[in-house]
């Protein structure tokens, strides 16, 4: 008995073996990191080339400050927001159709394997060479959408739409959407793939109909990648960068700037504003640890934590129960010892009492 | 019947709408290859064409005398995707294994850690790593792109969930009795098993990695060292400000490679999707 826990316990070392390397790249690279960012966000470190810093002693939380009511930074705030959930909403819509479409075995949706591959694609091209595109397509006097536009007659003479603000923003979130909905889509896939075919197979049986499949089997068994599309695309979406940094520069008049955007300018152009960089990055920081714990809290393993609840409460009744029983025994016991107290004084009364009681009961039956 | 005639409609929508997505993810890639084979004058006159014209060589002339150098770009970004893929999933292989087969006081802690962690995007701690980086003097340095993908928290926990139902301890117990030390186990045993989920994520990785604009913008400053994402940054200077087919041409030349490629694996990488997804 005592062997077999030795080993096991040996064996459990590895794990923490195994973990070394992760770990020591993960506090080098990662936390190191965000621990002089947090520092650095407290200091008047600033100017090309500077590594010495001295902490801001009359007000330690000047750069946060200016950072929170810097009108740009807001500004750059509600557009990262705004563009996030006006690309999520229908790129999660549009793949969701298509995985309820491309999954469905009574439809039968041939070339799949072809429009997959194809809706993916823009995914991995470059995204700074797609928003450097998307500006050439845009372009003025001269790119091809405005020569389409011309062509059927929809506008008269070229126009200049990079300067409109809400159409700027519009293809950002066009492109982001395009860019994501294929990634999406195959993940999703890839998810109702893992589902047990027997499932579907009973849900068919059982005279299911393709909407009901999808809502009551489909759905709730790829809830956990989901979550995953959701917190991933939620972090990416936040830190959003080449397209808005290369297609309009964050313009026309901060109509496409986003936080990480105004970080990068702030910190590698002008008067490298290290610190207000990081105190940025910082609210940034805080503000997707929020979101994405609000995130983990509605929807993260709601059902382990309803098992792990269920067990506690068993052991807890199985304990009560075992208490119980022991009370119960123990009553026994004792009621027990009193009985046989009893019996042996009045045990020779008892029988001759049960004769005369056997008696009378015959007597009434017949 | 009508079910059959149901099932039609539907069949038709569909295809439909896939046929109409998939001329909006082409089109605009179809444009920039048939635009870089046009002089500035005929984009000029007509930014549309469905023929591609004469001028491609023009173009390339024009486009390489200047600071756009495609082939740096390309070795660069190479080496790093390469070496920072191939550092991400064997780590996290490890890190997944290490959490899934082993029963260790803080393995619970440490998974929580990791899920806590995963939110953390690069990009925040950017400030701070690079003061770090400049101190150390290894801006220009590719291996301080390549060495933080032996952390990736993201990767950890898609291993760990794939592995998680995947993995058999009966196998791992067998291969030990037979005398194979802990290690040898997880190489020969556990990396196979493995194979499917680390194909997906190699290819996620590498893409990802390929793509990276942020961190080497901000870290690299040397024109030698200059990623594909940040060579093609520069065809939106001033300099290339009038020469349209030469934008197109340079922007087509860094996707032309990732189409062709994309292109050969895409069975694998839309297989190994769907393999990842049926074990998971």
């Amino acid at each position: 008995m005592r062997k077999v826990k030795n080993k096991k316990l040996s064996y459990a070392r590895y794990g923490y073996y195994f973990s070394i390397p992760f770990a020591v790249a993960f506090l080098l690279f990662t936390l190191y990191p965000i621990i002089y960012t947090v520092v650095i966000g407290f200091t008047d470190l600033k100017g090309l080339g500077m590594t010495n810093f001295h902490f801001l002693a009359d007000d330690p939380f000047r750069n946060f400050k200016t950072v929170l009511t810097n009108p740009s930074f807001k500004q750059a705030l509600s557009n990262t927001v705004v563009m996030w959930l006006l690309n999520f909403i229908p790129q999660i819509l549009l793949a969701l159709l298509l995985t309820a479409w491309f999954t469905d075995k009574r439809s039968k949706i041939a070339g799949q394997g072809f429009f997959k591959v194809i809706f993916y694609m823009p995914n991995i091209i470059t995204a700074a060479t797609i928003a450097i595109l998307f500006n050439a397509l845009f372009g003025y006097p001269m790119g091809p959408v405005n020569d389409i536009l011309v062509s059927l007659h929809i506008v008269d003479k070229p126009v200049n739409l990079l300067i409109n603000k809400s159409i700027a923003r519009g293809i950002v979130i066009f492109i982001q959407t395009w860019m994501w909905y294929g990634y999406t889509m195959i993940t999703l896939i890839s998810g109702v793939l893992g589902i047990s075919p027997e499932i579907f197979e009973a849900a068919e049986v059982d005279g299911a109909n393709r909407t009901q499949t999808f809502w009551y089997v489909t759905l709730p068994n790829i809830k956990t990648i989901l979550l995953f599309t959701l917190v991933t695309s939620l972090i990416g979406g936040l830190n959003m960068f080449d397209i808005p940094k290369l297609f309009l520069l964050g313009g026309p008049d901060n109509a496409t700037l986003t936080t990480n955007v105004f970080i990068y300018n702030q910190a590698f152009s002008g008067s490298y504003l290290y610190n207000r960089a990081a105190a940025a990055s910082m609210v940034m920081l805080v503000i997707i640890a929020i979101l994405s714990g609000i995130l983990f809290m509605i929807l993260s393993d709601k059902d382990e934590a309803a098992l792990r609840r269920q067990i506690r409460q068993q052991e807890k009744s199985f304990k009560r129960r075992q208490k119980e029983i022991e009370l119960i025994e123990k009553a026994q016991a004792a009621e027990a010892e009193k009985a046989v107290n009893v019996v042996t004084e009045q045990s020779d009364a008892q029988i001759n009492e049960e004769d005369a009681v056997e008696e009378v009961g015959t007597d009434a039956e017949k | 019947m009508l079910k059959n005639k149901e099932n039609r409609n539907l069949r038709v929508l569909i295809y439909v709408v896939c046929v109409i997505l998939a001329i909006i993810s082409i089109a605009p890639f179809y444009i920039m290859f048939i635009n870089s084979t046009r002089s500035t004058t005929e984009i000029q006159q007509h930014a549309i064409a469905f023929l591609p014209s004469g001028y491609m060589l023009n173009n390339l002339k024009i486009l390489l005398g200047k600071s756009f150098n495609p082939a740096v770009g390309f070795g660069n970004s190479f080496i790093i995707s390469i070496g920072s893929t191939a550092l991400a999933v064997y780590f996290s292989s490890l890190t997944a294994y290490a959490l899934v087969a082993y029963d260790w006081k803080l393995r619970q802690p440490f998974f929580s850690f990791i899920m806590c962690v995963m939110m953390i995007p690069a990009q925040v701690t950017t400030i701070g790593f690079y003061q770090m980086v400049y101190k150390i003097g290894m801006t220009n340095h590719l291996s301080m792109l390549i060495l933080p993908a032996v952390a990736s928290p993201t990767m950890v926990f898609f291993m760990r969930q794939y592995l998680q139902p995947t993995l058999s301890m009966e196998i791992v117990q067998s291969a030990r009795i037979d005398g194979a030390k802990e290690f040898m186990i997880f190489n020969r045993i556990v990396l196979p098993i493995m194979k499917p989920a680390i194909a997906t994520q190699a290819i996620f990785s590498f893409v990802s990695s390929w793509n990276n604009l942020f961190t080497p913008l901000v870290l690299l400053t040397d024109q030698k060292k200059y990623t594909m994402p940040i060579m093609v940054s520069l065809l939106r200077g001033d300099i290339y400000k009038t020469e349209y087919g030469c934008v197109y041409l340079g922007l087509a030349m860094t996707v032309l490679p990732l189409v062709v490629v994309y292109l050969i694996l895409s069975k694998y990488i839309i297989a190994g999707v769907a393999l990842g997804g049926v074990k998971g």
